[in-house]
């Protein structure tokens, strides 16, 4: 199979942030960035899936400025067989933006399957899968936590709240990866290696209008200090009262 | 003064507490602009109109009433579809959907198909001029981002919890629209729905959560926890990584940074250290309970009341507790 997988660049989930002095981004010194997690997901799904249907070609999509080749780098050390920068110097908040330029890039690149996370790790949106697969008008699943693909037709399982879904669709398709389905692997030596090789080219991201702007960044306001209010079963009259007087919640 | 289209999701044609909470800040939104009017889209099998009277309760000024034999199950194509060319008919400010699973998968599609911005996990909303501003807590709960939105029309998808449910009784008027779409030629076809257990509460609704992790040292000690969510009786169980990785609980239980991301009005954690990817997922609950053998686990930090001690002890009694305290009132 032709399988696309669109990768964001996004700082590692476990850094603690600080605002920079503009207040409109993150300060971004000293973070580490790589895949984003749900995107990693999807890229070894995508590797997976054709390692089990024999020959196919797996290939990796960013938009960004130049530091996203370096995240392209890491899937094709994974196993990707090639990579597309789409370029721009920032990557704007705006989701549907980022959707153009992906959609324009994927439409007439002839895959039969292109996957994204269920959600980018920085803007935490759900947008640019789903919004893609619209503008191509193919099938769409969002968020699927199991993915099979038989004769040219796939199946895959959502879970809504409390009821999980089992869906049939047609390729070409958009899927978007929950967490659940497969976990990551890490580039082998050789993989590195050969990486290096790959092909990556870089072309102009079609972003369209920005419609969708950051005016300000923030902390969440802190939780007021935990509090231990005693130990084993001794505690628990203690707690219920709380709970009752404090807390109002029993 | 300008309307607002809000899509009113349901399940078996019964309205979910999503449904009521999009109303609510479409109703809001409305109301900010010097009072348009709400309009509130269902789509159901025929007997879906019975749900306009609950809509009108909380502010919703017409129903529009999209009924097909083939909408009993939830067809993402034909919602979007149909709540697109409603939002290009009316004259409408901007669009509310719910982030829920349906609105996940509904929002984007519809902002495509009109050509208008989308912003998602919305917490905090309002119409300025030109210009709506929109809070959204984003790096997974851990930078709270003021967005722009500049556009005659925008979607706006609204986190569940975010909006309380208000009532705001307003004369209902209905209208019935036809899907503006076939449901028998959707690409996505739902073939089987499984049930997560009757009558259990989902995560995202359940005023009480109960959380485990791996402090409860093996699956079956989960009846522990469910026995202390039956106790409260409005209560769901919930589980860390950690948990759902060993397959004690579903996938769909997991909460934190990749799993689901709840505020509660009581979350208590039982057995599990804290870690930053589990905290991004309920330090908004409104009152943290932990329980932990370990006194410096890192969960104590948020913690309200912590309680040191073997969960495997503590929370037979505390059950107890609960109920005497429940029986009591
Ligand atoms: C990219 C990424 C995403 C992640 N996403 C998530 C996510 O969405 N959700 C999530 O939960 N995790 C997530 N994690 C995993 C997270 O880092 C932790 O590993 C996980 O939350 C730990 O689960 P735990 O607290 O159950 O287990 P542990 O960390 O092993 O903690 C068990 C706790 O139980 C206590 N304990 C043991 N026995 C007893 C007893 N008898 N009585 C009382 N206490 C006892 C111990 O003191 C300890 O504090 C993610 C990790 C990564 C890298
Ligand atoms: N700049 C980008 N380049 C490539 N893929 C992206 C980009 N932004 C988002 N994506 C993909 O879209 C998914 C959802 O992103 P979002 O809609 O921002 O939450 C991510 O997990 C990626 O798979």
């Amino acid at each position: 199979m032709k399988i696309a997988v669109c990768i964001k660049r996004t700082p590692d989930s476990e850094s603690r942030f600080r605002i920079a002095a503009s207040s409109a981004s993150i300060d971004e010194t000293g973070l580490k960035f790589d895949i984003d997690d749900f995107a990693s997901y999807a890229v070894e799904v995508a590797l997976q899936l054709n390692e089990k249907q024999g020959p196919g070609e797996t290939v990796a999509y960013a938009v960004g400025p130049d530091a996203v080749q370096e995240t392209l780098r890491k899937a094709m050390s994974m196993g990707v067989d090639r990579a597309v920068q789409l370029k721009t110097d920032a990557v704007p908040y705006d989701g549907l933006a980022v959707a153009k330029a992906l959609a324009a890039e994927l439409k007439s690149g002839g895959y039969d399957l292109i996957l994204f996370g269920k959600h980018a790790f920085d803007t935490s949106a759900g947008i640019v899968g789903t919004a893609t697969a619209e503008l191509l008008g193919v099938s769409c699943v969002t968020a699927a936590t199991k993915l099979d693909i038989a004769n040219g037709r796939g199946t895959a399982r959502r879970e809504l709240e409390g009821v999980a879904e089992i869906v049939e669709f047609p390729l070409p398709a958009v899927v978007t990866i929950d967490e659940g389905i497969a976990r990551p692997r890490y580039p082998s030596l050789k993989g590195i290696m050969s990486a290096k090789k790959k092909p990556l080219e870089t072309r102009p991201a079609q972003l369209g209008n920005v419609r969708v702007t950051v005016k300000s960044m923030a902390l969440p306001p802190d939780r007021p200090p935990g509090r231990i209010i005693g130990e084993g079963t001794a505690a628990v009259p203690e707690l219920v009262r709380l709970l009752q007087t404090e807390a109002k919640v029993l | 003064m300008a309307n607002v289209l809000v899509f009113a999701e349901t399940r078996a044609n019964t309205l979910r507490k999503v449904a009521l909470e999009s109303v609510t800040a479409a109703r809001a939104l409305a109301d900010s602009t010097g009072g348009g009017e709400v309009h509130a889209l269902v789509a159901g099998s025929p007997g879906i109109a019975a749900v306009a009277e609950q809509l009108g309760q909380h502010g919703a000024d017409l129903v529009v009433v999209v009924e097909h034999a083939g909408l009993a199950n939830f067809d993402r194509e034909v919602v979007a579809a149909t709540l697109a060319a409603r939002a290009k008919s009316g004259s409408y400010r901007i669009v509310v959907v719910g982030f829920s699973a349906q609105g996940r998968d509904i929002g984007p599609r519809v902002a495509a198909k009109l050509d208008v911005p989308i912003v998602t996990d919305v917490v905090e909303a309002s119409v300025t001029g030109g210009a709506i501003t929109v809070k959204h807590p984003a790096y997974a709960n851990k930078v709270i981002v003021t967005l722009e939105i500049n556009a005659p029309l925008a979607v706006l998808s609204v986190r569940p919890g975010a909006f309380m449910v208000a009532t705001a009784p307003h004369a209902v008027r209905t209208e019935m629209m036809a899907p503006a779409a076939e449901p028998s030629a959707s690409k996505v076809v739902v073939k089987e729905l499984i049930e997560g257990g009757k009558g259990k509460l989902d995560l995202g609704e359940a005023p009480v959560i109960v959380a485990g992790g791996r402090g409860l040292k093996a699956p079956e000690n989960f009846k522990l926890a469910e026995d202390l969510a039956a106790a409260f009786g409005n209560a769901a169980v919930g589980a860390t990584r950690a948990v759902t990785d060993e397959g004690w609980r579903p996938h769909s239980d997991q909460i934190g940074q990749t799993g689901r991301q709840v505020s509660p009005q009581l979350y208590i954690a039982v057995g599990i250290s804290g870690a930053i990817q589990h905290l991004a997922g309920m330090r908004s609950s409104r009152t943290i309970v932990a329980i932990n053998k370990d006194k410096d686990a890192p969960i104590f930090k948020v913690a309200d009341y912590g309680i040191v001690g073997d969960v495997l002890e503590v929370l037979p009694v505390l059950t107890q507790a609960v109920r005497e305290a429940k029986a009591a009132h």
